[in-house]
């Protein structure tokens, strides 16, 4: 599965609801406000964990909006709209954590 | 038709925003096409179904009794996180008591709450063709 997490996880819990359900297989993407948690996953060993595994995304244009792209964990890949759609389709059913 | 699995992750309390009526209303018109629906509840989501809910001093309606017609619409997989109880001190016993009748075993009336770790959720979520998030 793909979830996407829209939300900071300074301003919401979605990201942490989504770490409580994950499965080992299924990827995160942050998007929107979520790329926020990209940039410092100090505060998230969980996420920080995933991203390890090379199943933390975060999208490069809202990123980049944020001014956040220097602090990006290494471990976490960007991807473009195109890169998005690669991944709604590779992984099948998508929830996102609004 | 063909049929999909739909399921609807309820993660809000119910009157402080829309989502939560917002759901049921969601969740009703995708009965009405017949399709296999089911609900989680997460977070503060659990409240949405705690027995004894009284709205007449806000001054909003009082949809909890919908999920008591539920089962009449067969929707009957309620799933809910037992994580998510044990946080708030809730337990199954807060909870409405919402059944169905099962028309393969005589009408017999059958609870249709199931508590689950959210282990258990996460691999009845990934079973479904869509995941739809309040």
């Amino acid at each position: 599965m793909l979830h996407t997490v829209n939300k900071s996880s300074f301003e919401r819990n979605s990201l942490q609801s989504c770490l409580n359900i994950i499965d080992d297989t299924s990827v995160i993407l942050l998007i929107e406000d979520g790329v926020i948690s990209a940039a410092n996953n100090a505060n998230s060993p969980m996420l920080a964990d995933l991203a390890t595994q090379g199943r933390v995304y975060a999208l490069q244009g809202d990123v980049d909006a944020r001014g956040i792209s220097s602090k990006v964990a290494d471990n976490i890949k960007l991807v473009d709209y195109a890169g998005f759609v690669d991944l709604v389709v590779e992984h099948g059913t998508a929830v996102s954590w609004v | 038709m063909a049929t999909k699995k739909f399921m609807y992750l309820n993660r809000k309390a119910s009157y402080g925003t829309a989502y939560a009526i917002e759901s049921l209303e969601v969740v009703l018109i995708a009965a009405a096409f017949e399709q296999d629906v089911s609900l989680a509840f997460i977070d503060d989501g659990v409240y949405q179904i705690i027995e004894g809910q009284n709205t007449d001093g806000i001054g909003m309606k009082n949809f909890s009794k919908t999920f008591h017609a539920l089962g009449d619409y067969d929707i009957n997989k309620l799933y809910v996180s037992a994580e998510s109880l044990e946080e708030r001190g809730l337990t199954a016993d807060d909870l409405m008591p919402l059944v169905y009748e099962d028309e393969d075993d005589d009408w017999a009336e059958k609870t249709s709450v199931k508590i689950v770790s959210n282990a258990e959720l996460s691999k009845i979520m990934s079973d479904q063709d869509v995941c739809l998030s309040f």
